[in-house]
């Protein structure tokens, strides 16, 4: 299926948000993440399934003023 | 300096008046050794999209120590309340604070703040819990509303963001200084570390600054230069410097003089 991740198209299959992460090696505990426009907490990351059309946004710290 | 003279923002207590951004050091080895020597315990961050094909990138986190440093994520590059709301809640749910630099700009060339969406931004996230800190043009009026609000302090400009051109307009932030409560954070415009001490020395809270330090020919020198300014200059502040005026006065004694 395909989803949105940060701007761009990607195939994945349904597996969960906490999986999808640990696909592509980002630690859940660094980032934050959006499921079409709404926050996701991170406590709901293990049980939350992407399903096709998501957009997510994955979000991290970098330097700034 | 006196012991208990603390920066207080929303309750909590700091002993360092100078707050410090992470961006354009040439690497984050540098950005630690920076960041110690400014002896700053509030550092800003910025929140962008995680690059997601290529993973292999340091992580700024990996360089920070969380225990030591309170992160204050900003909104820098938000033009609307909107997207700063969005960004400030994307950064709570990252950082576990609710410490947030409210930044809502107007213009690419000035990077001033856009004020009506800035207060449109300021209310609902007041609402939502958070504690914010906004980054607001030099005026008395904007920040009193900022503070009526609910706002944690108010950080004016100095001078345009990486301008260097240090304070301004040193009335108008004496005038938000007796026009507000909350602590005043000058959050722009330094220079050097003399803009520094001016800010401090008029009586403001904090200095908050990125590119004077960084972008310094030995950011970790000015980053200790800074510190003893922000020190400097609040120790002025506090002693109560003498009054300007025209003419002289000797400071040796009159009498006593070889005739």
């Amino acid at each position: 299926m395909q989803i949105t991740v940060n701007g761009e198209t990607v195939t994945t299959e349904p597996v969960t948000v906490l999986a999808y992460l640990e696909s592509i090696g980002i630690d859940p505990r660094r980032v934050a993440v959006e499921l079409n426009r709404d926050i996701l907490p991170k406590a709901e990351y293990p049980a939350t399934l992407l399903a096709e059309g998501d957009q997510i946004e994955i979000v991290q710290f970098v330097g700034g003023g | 300096m006196a012991e208990n003279d603390k920066l207080v923002i929303a309750g909590r207590e700091f002993n360092s008046r100078l707050m410090v951004g992470t961006g354009k050091y040439a690497n984050y080895q540098q950005m630690v050794q920076a960041l110690e020597a400014s002896g700053a315990e509030i550092i800003t961050v910025a929140v962008r999209r995680v690059n997601i094909s290529d993973r292999n990138k340091e992580s700024l986190l990996d360089y920070i120590d969380t225990k030591k440093y309170t992160l204050l994520p900003n909104t820098a590059g938000c033009y609307t309340a909107e997207d700063a709301i969005r960004t400030c809640r994307l950064a709570r749910e990252a950082g576990l604070s609710d410490f947030v630099k409210l930044e809502v700009l107007g213009d690419e060339k000035t990077l001033f703040p856009d004020n009506e969406e800035l207060l449109k931004a300021a209310a609902v996230l007041v609402k939502d819990g958070f504690t914010v800190l906004p980054y607001t043009s030099d005026d008395p009026i904007v920040c009193k509303r900022l503070e009526d609000l609910g706002c944690a302090a108010v950080m004016p400009l100095g001078a345009p963001i990486g301008s260097g051109l240090g304070i301004r307009n040193p009335f108008n932030i004496q005038i938000i200084m007796e026009s507000v409560k909350v602590p005043v954070i000058v959050d722009a415009g330094v220079g050097t570390a003399s803009d520094a001490a001016i800010a401090m020395e008029l009586g403001c809270d904090g200095v908050l600054m990125n590119t004077a330090i960084a972008g310094a020919q030995n950011p970790v020198a000015m980053a200790e230069a800074m510190n003893l300014a922000v020190r400097a200059g609040r120790l002025a502040y506090l002693s109560g410097r003498i009054p300007r005026k025209l003419y002289a006065t000797a400071s040796s004694p009159l009498a006593g003089l070889v005739a």
